[in-house]
Formats: structure tokens, sequence, C-alpha cells
């Protein structure tokens, strides 16, 4: 076989070493050391390492169409967004009767709008394997839909952009409708509990962390699987030269859209475990805004590495919780700057920089070229 | 063009009495015309090449060649005309991906390879086989014996480079990876443009005697300006100029042809 | 002089005052009665000083001499004759006219009337106006009167509409009379005349019934027309703030090719620049402040298009051919911008007054016309142009259209190329700095001004064809009409999100917009 990189590589297997490693201690730190101790890890942070991982698996899912396959969607907060909502769905069909107006059958915002019966999009989502369907189901038809119109015509480049960023613009308006019947301004809140566990419980807290890193290494590994195939080579030469894989037989609309729709289930996931670690989903969360940031992060790790997504999604959002506790008003302005810098001075990102130096360093040893780690090509390098 | 077209010696053969045999063609084109935008890039070309059968075409710059080849790969669509594959594919009627999926491979003017990848790979993607999506994220393209790619490389001369990106190597390198996958395709038909271009002599060379091995079992259509290198291939000739064919023959009746003089070859 | 126009208004009068009792010995008179039959009396006859006597009397400044039933206005201090105008003397028995609710009305009708023989049209139209909405069955003689003198087309057929109204509110009036009255009704068309048909519903006679049904559908297709039209009005005017925002963009975007995600914040900056100016003009200068959105203007290009030529000179040059990574940068810059704003000036809106020339109405043929609209239509259109003559007629149009179609062969002929691209993307970004100037009036200034244009500015581009300044013009209208056409049907979020969709679908049919260049070249 000539060219079959292993499924986990180096950084690979650091990255799941690390992520295994923080799963398993934050929940020792939080359930199993006392809270007096210096060690004890407050159950809100554990939420909040949660809602990184979260970003984390959004992050990996942007990297696989946008770093293999050259799609730069900004769009993705829209599949976010919608397994979130799908999620919240199940999750205020659980509140039942114990809302403010009581009402058995109806939320509270539907009781303040004078709904009389359950519209019936809301109907199946008091099971959670159904509403767990829709996490996967309502993203990827989006994605599968829409990736098909667009990639058989032919809308590739900063075209694909601008209609992906209008897609959840256009989303994000229609969710803000109070006649939609999800919330509309507000969206949905006030989860009492999932699968019989209390949303606020410090156990299911724990809980839904360790499901968001498993969500992770599964995302990572699934989409390693994508990449090191043939698939992944295929997806990579048309994210380079798109017509002539086309004069090779293959059909690029067919390998995009597939990535696509998978890079926006993993999305979806990762917005179902955000919702109940954060406590609520409105439409705020499909502002073309959220969408860009998820870029920044990717850019920041190194696209087109899968781990450094997820460092960059870490990473960022750390750093925008420290500073927009500590400055508010620099926040955007380092964001700002982290955009200007990376694309300027960084455009393999930090992963993507940090293979770079150490391949040109073992070049500078005089060891023989070794294609494996060929520096500049990190993934699609791999083989050979 | 096409009154034209009878007057010259070798059109005769072609004429509308022929047109049954003609269907027992590989490639069968017939009138086909292009406008962009006004400009006239093909006027009513009629051309058609046997099973195995090797061809050069040449012609002045302008003269529609690529746009023959856009044409034939359904890059680009005529206005009108016909053009048939194997008697029976209208290659009007597919796209990209159905036309190369029918056999017919082709080799950029401008060697275009998948940069990122190794030269191995580049292999790898080319071979003829399912190019479902699905197939290729668990199929057979996975498993592919590296002896089978080896092979190829072998055959092109790369086998050395197998490892590296194809981004780091030369241009000749590059037209060579190219024709490799090409090979690999294993299409009927290969549509060639310019392959010598960036090469040695002895690369030159080199290559005309690995087109004239492919043919018989491939056919093959060479766009080439280097006469010598058509000489070497010493196949039959057609000339086009100005959107269709001027003339055609063999390399010595139409380099004698005074109109092909006049056009292309120069006084 | 003044007897005898008097006199000649009389007579022109005179078939309606065939047997009409003399209006001044009834208001002399004693009763009520007789009073408000003078006051009515004296409004229908057109007499020129019916004016005076009428406020004197509301005013109690009318007085009679017993003796004789003269009656005086007092005027200040002196009295003269009613009747004539001359002086006259005062004397102890004199009593005020007096007048009660009844008679008060009387005279509010009256001086109403009165201004139906008014020497100035505008007035006597506005008077049949007043008669129309009032319905007064008394006005019937003095309108009838000023319609047999009336020589104006738009005066009289307001009196027409006026005294068909009168004739229809009025019961008693003979069934043909009332089926003709509808027609003039009907031809007036707005919502009153609608009210005054839809009253006819309960009317006896089946034949006005049928006559005001008809009329109402008339006037509902008349209506619905003109609601179109008014929505295709608006439409325009969105189509123009489309077309104000999108149009630096056709540059930067368009010609260039670059993808400036901090556009919006260029507009933005044009807003606040104008902010600044008048808050400078305020403060130093205010009796400037009608031209304070003319000196905007300048002022508004420069900051943005030196911001613009600083953004290409220290970002964008280094990422040329890299259109995604531009994005990203360039969106970083919009943040940046954004959040420098809102330090500087605060995160609240900022208000930005309108000059005298900005404000007001008018009425075209039954729309509603603002004059900011109108203005910023002309000025959108204006720029457009403009920006055309730039690019097609001056040298640096030609250098830049130069640069974009083939870098290295404009280098090759002596072109600066980065110098033009410095320009050119300076242009874009002052075009967009002065489409804030014409969008501070019309909405919110504040750091997110620009956030609100960015989507929509992109999608008029790439619908219009990239590359095509007609395209973003035909491409602005079209969404701003579509958009506004929509609106009453679907409401005005789902006809956003509508177009949204229906643009998404068009690039999906044509990648390239409606105006796409064809061509090999474009192929690679």
């Amino acid at each position: 076989m000539p060219s079959r990189p292993p499924l986990i590589d180096l950084k690979g297997w650091i990255f799941l070493a690390v992520l295994a490693a923080f799963c398993g201690a934050v929940p020792v730190l939080n359930l199993a050391v006392p809270e007096g101790s210096g060690l004890h890890l407050p159950t809100y942070l554990v939420s909040l390492f949660g809602k990184y991982l979260a970003y984390a698996l959004l992050a990996v899912s942007l990297d696989l169409v946008w770093g293999y396959c050259g799609i730069l969607s900004l769009g993705h907060g829209a599949f976010f967004a919608l397994g979130g909502y799908a999620m919240g769905m199940y999750l205020m069909r659980q509140i039942g009767s114990r809302g403010v107006y009581g009402n058995p059958v109806l939320p509270d915002f539907m009781v303040f709008l004078n709904y009389k019966a359950l519209p019936w999009y809301w109907l199946g989502f008091d099971h959670f394997a159904f509403a767990a369907l829709m996490v996967l189901l309502v993203p990827g038809l989006l994605a599968f839909v829409f990736g098909w119109l667009a990639f058989r015509s032919r809308v590739t480049g900063v075209y694909l952009s601008i209609i992906t960023q209008a897609l959840t613009y256009a989303l994000m308006l229609a969710f803000f409708r109070n006649d939609m019947g999800l919330g509309g301004n507000n969206g949905l809140t006030d989860f009492k509990d999932l699968l019989g566990f209390s949303v606020q419980s410090q156990n299911f807290r724990v809980g839904i962390f360790v499901a968001t890193g498993v969500a992770l290494a599964s995302g990572y590994l699934i989409a390693r699987v994508m990449t090191v195939s043939a698939y992944g080579k295929i997806l990579i030469a048309v994210r380079d030269a798109e017509s002539r894989t086309r004069f090779l037989g293959y059909r690029p609309e067919h390998f995009k859209t597939l990535a696509f729709t998978v890079s926006a289930m993993m999305a979806g996931v990762a917005g179902a475990l955000y919702v109940p670690q954060v406590g609520i989903i409105n439409p705020g969360e499909f502002a073309p805004t959220n969408s860009i940031e998820t870029v920044i992060w990717v850019a920041v790790g190194g696209r087109g590495t899968l781990v450094g997504a997820a460092l960059g999604a870490v990473l960022v959002n750390y750093a925008k919780t420290v500073l927009t506790g500590a400055m508010p008003d620099a926040w955007l302005f380092a964001l700002g700057a982290l955009f200007v810098v990376v694309t300027l001075f960084l455009p393999r990102g930090l992963v993507g920089t940090a293979i770079e130096r150490l391949g040109s360093r073992r070049a500078a040893a005089k060891l023989p070229p070794e294609p494996e780690i060929a520096p500049e090509r990190v993934e699609q390098g791999q083989g050979a | 063009m096409t009154t034209d077209l009878l007057e010259s010696p070798d059109a005769a053969a072609r004429g509308p009495a022929n047109r049954k045999r003609e269907t027992d063609a590989l490639l069968y084109l017939d009138d086909l015309r292009v406008t962009f935008d006004g400009y006239k890039a093909l006027r009513g070309l009629s051309l058609t090449l046997a099973r195995g059968e090797l061809r050069a075409i040449i012609g002045p710059n302008g003269a529609g060649k690529t746009t023959m080849m856009d044409c034939i790969t359904g890059k680009t669509r005529p206005d009108s005309g016909i053009a048939l594959f194997d008697g029976t594919h209208d290659l009007l009627r597919s796209d990209e991906p159905a036309i190369a999926d029918l056999g017919i491979g082709r080799k950029f003017q401008k060697p275009t390879v998948f940069e990122s990848h190794t030269v191995a790979d580049n292999i790898l993607l080319a071979l003829k086989g399912p190019r479902a999506a699905f197939a290729s994220l668990f199929g057979w393209r996975n498993r592919v014996e590296a002896a089978r790619i080896d092979a190829l490389l072998e055959t092109v001369g790369l086998l050395a480079h197998r490892g590296r990106p194809a981004a780091d190597l030369s241009h000749g390198q590059k037209q060579w990876l190219e024709i490799g996958m090409l090979l690999a395709q294993d299409p009927k038909l290969l549509l060639v443009d310019e392959p010598v271009a960036g090469m040695t002599d002895a690369e030159t060379a080199e290559t005309a005697r690995l087109l004239r091995r492919i043919a018989g079992e491939h056919a093959v259509l060479v766009v080439e300006h280097d006469m010598h290198f058509v000489r070497d291939l010493g196949c039959r000739v057609t000339c086009l100029h100005e959107g269709a064919v001027l003339a055609e023959g063999s390399i010595d009746a139409v380099s004698a042809d005074p109109r092909v003089v006049e056009v292309y070859l120069g006084r | 002089m003044l007897r005898l126009l008097t006199l000649l208004v009389l007579l022109l009068a005179a078939p309606a005052l065939a047997q009409a009792p003399d209006p001044y010995g009834q208001l002399a008179g004693d009763g009520y009665a007789e009073i408000e039959a003078g006051v009515s009396g004296l409004a229908a006859s057109g007499d020129p000083r019916a004016d005076a006597i009428l406020s004197a009397l509301s005013d109690g400044r009318l007085l009679v001499r017993p003796a004789d039933r003269t009656l005086l206005i007092r005027q200040g201090g002196t009295l003269v004759d009613a009747r004539t105008g001359a002086a006259a003397a005062d004397s102890p028995d004199l009593k005020p006219v007096r007048a009660n609710n009844r008679v008060r009305r009387a005279i509010e009708a009256a001086r109403g009337q009165l201004d139906l023989a008014s020497p100035d049209p505008g007035k006597r139209r506005i008077a049949a106006d007043a008669v129309f909405k009032a319905r007064d069955a008394a006005a019937l003689p003095a309108l009838d009167a000023a319609l047999a003198r009336e020589t104006s087309a738009p005066v009289r057929q307001a009196l027409t509409e006026a005294r068909a109204a009168v004739l229809l509110a009025r019961p008693g009036t003979a069934e043909t009379d009332r089926i003709a009255a509808i027609p003039a009704i009907q031809a007036r068309g707005d919502g009153d005349a609608m009210g005054i048909l839809r009253g006819l519903a309960a009317d006896p006679s089946e034949a006005v019934r049928n006559a005001a049904a008809r009329g109402i559908a008339a006037i509902e297709t008349r209506l619905a027309i003109l609601g179109a039209l008014q929505n295709v009005w608006y439409g325009i005017s969105l189509g123009s703030v489309l077309l104000l925002a999108a149009i630096g963009l056709a540059i930067t975007f368009g010609v260039m090719g670059v993808i400036n995600m901090a556009h919006g914040e260029m507009v933005m900056l044009g807003a606040y620049t104008t902010y600044g100016v008048q808050e400078l003009i305020r403060t130093q200068a205010p009796s400037l402040f009608g031209w304070s959105l003319a000196i905007s203007i300048p002022c508004a290009f420069l900051v943005a298009g030196l911001v613009g030529v600083l953004i290409e000179r220290f970002i964008i040059r280094f990422l040329y051919g890299r259109p995604l990574e531009t994005l990203l940068a360039t969106f970083g810059v919009s943040l940046a911008l954004q959040q420098g704003v809102r330090s500087i000036f605060g995160p609240t809106n900022r208000e930005v007054g309108a000059p005298a020339f900005m404000s007001g109405a008018f009425d075209f043929y039954g729309l509603s016309i603002t004059w900011g609209r109108m203005w910023i239509i002309a000025f959108a259109l204006a720029v457009f142009l403009g920006l055309l003559f730039v690019l097609r007629k001056t040298s640096f149009g030609l250098k830049t259209r130069a640069v974009t179609q083939n870098r290295r062969m404009a280098a090759a002929m002596g072109i600066r190329t980065p110098y033009v691209d410095a320009l050119t993307f300076g242009l874009g970004s002052g075009i967009a700095g002065i489409a804030g100037v014409a969008l501070s009036q019309i909405d919110n200034v504040s750091p997110n001004l620009g956030q609100g244009y960015i989507i929509d500015s992109f999608l008029v581009v790439v619908f219009g064809g990239v590359g095509n300044l007609w395209g973003t013009l035909v491409a602005a209208l079209t969404l701003g009409v579509v958009n506004k056409l929509a609106e009453p049907y679907v409401g005005a979020v789902l006809a956003k999100i509508g177009l949204l969709v229906f643009i998404i679908l068009f690039i999906q049919k044509r990648p390239r917009g409606l105006f796409a260049l064809k061509g090999r070249a474009v192929e690679s």
C-alpha cells in the first residue's frame, strides 16, 4: 500500500492523551476533592470547560470542510445553533408542568403568546432518542440540500462564503420571529432536566462535560478517518484543483456535499452539547459574527490539522473569558488584531507552524528527507 | 470553411459519402462551432479519430486547438455541431466527470497536478476504478498495491520521486507526472496538450517514444508546436486554422501544403 | 371702486341671490334664527366685507344702531359702517349683535364658505375641501355660486366633489341627483371618498346603492394601484440605500476582487464624520448648519478613503490572491474599528440633525414623497454616475481597469500598480464614507451601523454580477422594490428572509450574477 498515513499520528496521540487526561482530571477535581481544598474545581468551571470542548468540536467540524476542502463556511454557527435548538426543544418538553404558567402541554413562551396547541414540529421532542436524531438530521439535511445545490452549481470560494453567511443571517431573522414557535427573541431556556438528571446538578454538569469530551474525541476520529482515506486525498485534490478532479472523472460536488453534511452534523452535536451547559439557546447563536469567530479559532490553531482547530477554539475562548472579565473593551480589539495577525503572520496557525518548525529543524540536521513529515503539508504530506 | 475543407486533398476522403465508416471512429467531431462574446473560436471544425490512432494537431495560436479539447472534455459547450465518442456517446450532453468516465483523459497545456499530494498519491487518485465518494472512503482505492503505482512511475521515470510533493517537481517532471496520471486512468482516448514544453531534447524524444508505444492500445490526440517532436511521432497530422481544419495528412504532405506554410510554418 | 367691485360680485352671484332677503337686515334682527340666517346669507352673498363682519360678530364687535337698524363695526376706538366701510359716529344706544352656539357654528361654516370666493385659488381649494369634509347643506348655495364662476380646473373639481358630498349627505336629495353625485366622489378616489360611498350602503334606492358599490370597487382598485406605486417608491428608496451601501463594494470587491468585510465600517465612519462635522458647526458656526451635509461629503470621503488606503497598504496588499484570508483580516479590522468608535463615541446612538431641505414631504398624484428620501435617491444616482465617470473617462479609471484586468501587463506599461491598488481601494472606501453621510439621515448612527449593511451589500454586488456597475444598480433597485412590494403581504422580516433565500438560490443558478461577463478568460 503506497501511502496510507496512520489513523492517529503523533499529534493525534498527544491530542487524545491530553483530552483524556483533562476529562479524567476534571471530574476528580470537582467531585472527589472536597470543596474547601485548594485543588477543588468549582462546578461553574466544569461547565465553562465543557463549553470550550463543545466549541472545539465545532472548530474541528469547520476544519474538516475549510482545511481539507477549501469550503470557508461563514455559516457553521447555523448548524451549531440548529443542533442546539433541537436539544433545547427536548429540554423544554422535559419541563412539563413545572413552568411558570404550569401548563402541562405548552412551554411558557407559548402560553404567553397565546398558542392553543403545540405546533406540529414540536411533536416527538419529548423523546430523547428523537431529539438526538434531530440533532444530527436537521443540520445534516440543511447542509446536504444547501451544499448539493451550491456545489453542483460550482459556487466556490468567496461566493460560497457569502451565501453561507446569508444563510445563517436568514435563519437568525427567522428564529427571531415569535411566529416560528421557538421562543422568538428569548429563545429556549429555564431547562429542568435531561434524561431525568437535573441540569443544575453537579453530577450532571460533570457528566455532560465528559460526554462533550468523548464527542470531541469521536468527532476528531471521524474527521481523521475521512481525511486519511483516499476520500480525504480526493478532498484535498478538489481543494487545490477542483476542475482537474473533474477531468479525472471525480464529481467534486459529491465529495464536498458529503464532507459538508458530516461537518454540519458534527456542528449540530456540538450545539446540542453546548446548550445544556449554558442553559439557553437563542437566535443570537445564528449571528454571522459567531460563525466568523469560529473561523478564527481554526485559523489560530492551524487549519487542515484538526488538532489545531480544537486547540485554537480552547485558546481563543479562554482568552475571551479572561479578557472580557478583566478589560471588556479590549476584547474586540484583541480579537480584531488576532484576525489580522494570524492571517498575515501565522497563516498555518499554531500547530501548522510548530510542525513546520520541527520539520525544518530536522532538515537542518541533515536528516534524509522524510516525506512522511513533509513540512508544509502536514496532513496530506504524510502519505508516501 | 467547410467548402474549403472539401477542396483540400485529404478532406475528400472525409466527405459525406464516407460518413457510415466514420461512425465507427472512436472520436467523431462534425461542424463544431463555438463563439466567445462574438469571437468565433471554432468555425465548423470536423475531425475523426480511429481507435488506437495517434494523431498530431498543429496550428497557429488561436486556431482553436485548446477549445477543441475543451469541447471534447465537456469544459466548453459548443453552440452547434456533433461530437460522438465510441460511435454512440454524445459528448455534448455529458459533463466533465461523465466524459472522463467514458474513457477520455486529458493532459493540460499548463501541467496541472495536485501539488499538495505526493507523486505517488497523484497516480493513486488517477487510477482507473470507481470514482464514487463512499467508495473512496473505505473502498479499494485505500488498498492499492504499491507495486501497481510504482510500475506506472517507472514508466514515466519518476519512481525516485514517489514520496515528494508534486509541487517540488520541475516543470518537465510535472509534465511526465501528468502523462503518468493519464496512463493510470487507462483511457480509450488521451488528449495531450503540448506535452514537451519545458523538456530537454532527450526528454522530448523519450516522450515521443512513450506516446508511440501507448498508441495502438489507446487513441492519442497530441497538440504540439514542436515540429521535430511531431515528426518523431510519425503519425497523421491535422493542421487547424481559425477554428477549422486547414489540412490533414502525413507530416510531409501537410508541411508541404502551401496554405499551412502560409499561416503556420512560415516561408 | 370697492363698491363697484361689490356690485359686480353681487351681479355675478345674482342667480343665487335672486330671492334672498337682505342679510344685513337679518343680522340686525332680533331672534337668533334671524341672525343665523343673516350669517349664512352674508356668506353666500360673496360680499367682500363679509369676512370682516363675521369676525366682528364672533368677537362681539358688531353693533346695531336701533334707530335705523344700521350695523356698525367697532375697530379699536373708531366705528365704521358695516355695509359701506364709512366712518360712523359713536352713540350710547348701540347694542352688540348677540350670538349663541348655533350662531357661532353658522359663523364657522360661513367663514369657511367665504374662502370659496377668495381671489386666491389655493384658499378656494382648501375651503372646498373643508366643505367636503363638513358636508354642511347650508353651503350649497355658496358652492353653486362658486362653481358658476370658478375658472381653475383643480378648484372646480374640488368644488364639484364638495357639492356632491353635500348633496349625498343632505336628506331629501332626489335619487337622480344622488346617483349623479356619485361619480364626482368616485373621481376623488381617496379614503374619505370611500367613507362617503360606504355610507350609502343603507340608501333606500337600489340604484344608488349599486352606483355606490361600483364607485367603491373603482376606488379600491385605484387605492390598490396607488398603494403599489407607493411601495414601489419605498422600494426605490430602499434600493437607493442599498446602492449607496453597495457601490463602494462594487469597486473593492467587484473591480479589485478584494473581500472587504470592513466595508460596513467605512460607511459607519462616514456617518460619524457627519456627526463630527455637525458638532463642529454647531459650536463654531451655527449659521452654516444648512450646509453641514454638503461639507460632510468631502470630509467623509477623505476620512473613510484614508482609512481604506491604510488598510490596503498595511494588510490587504500582502493578501492579494488569497481572498479568504483577506476576508478574515478585514473582518478583524471591522471588529477593531467598531470597538474603536464605541470607545471614543460611546455605544449609544449619536444624533445627526437633518437640514431643512431634508425634512417635510409633498404630495405627488396621491403619493406621499418625503424630501429626505427624494434627496437620498438623487444622491445615490449622482454618486453612481460620478463613479461611472471616474472609472470610464478618467486616466485613473483607465489605470484601475488595466491593473485589475492584467496586473503584470499594466506594470510592464509603466503603471505603478501598488499606487493604483491603494487609490482604488481608497476610492471604494471613500464612497462607502459618502454613503455614510446619507445613511446618517435615515439610520441610527451607532458603532453597529455598518454591520446592518455588509451582508446586503455583498448580495447586491454578487446578484448584479461582479465587476459590473450597472448590474449593481439594477440589483440594488430590484432587490429594494421586490422587498417593499412583498412586505405588505408577508411582513418585513419574512420579506427579507425570502429575499435572502431567493438570492441564495439565484446564485446557484447563475453563479456570476445577473450580468455576468462571458468568455474563456472568465473560466480560468
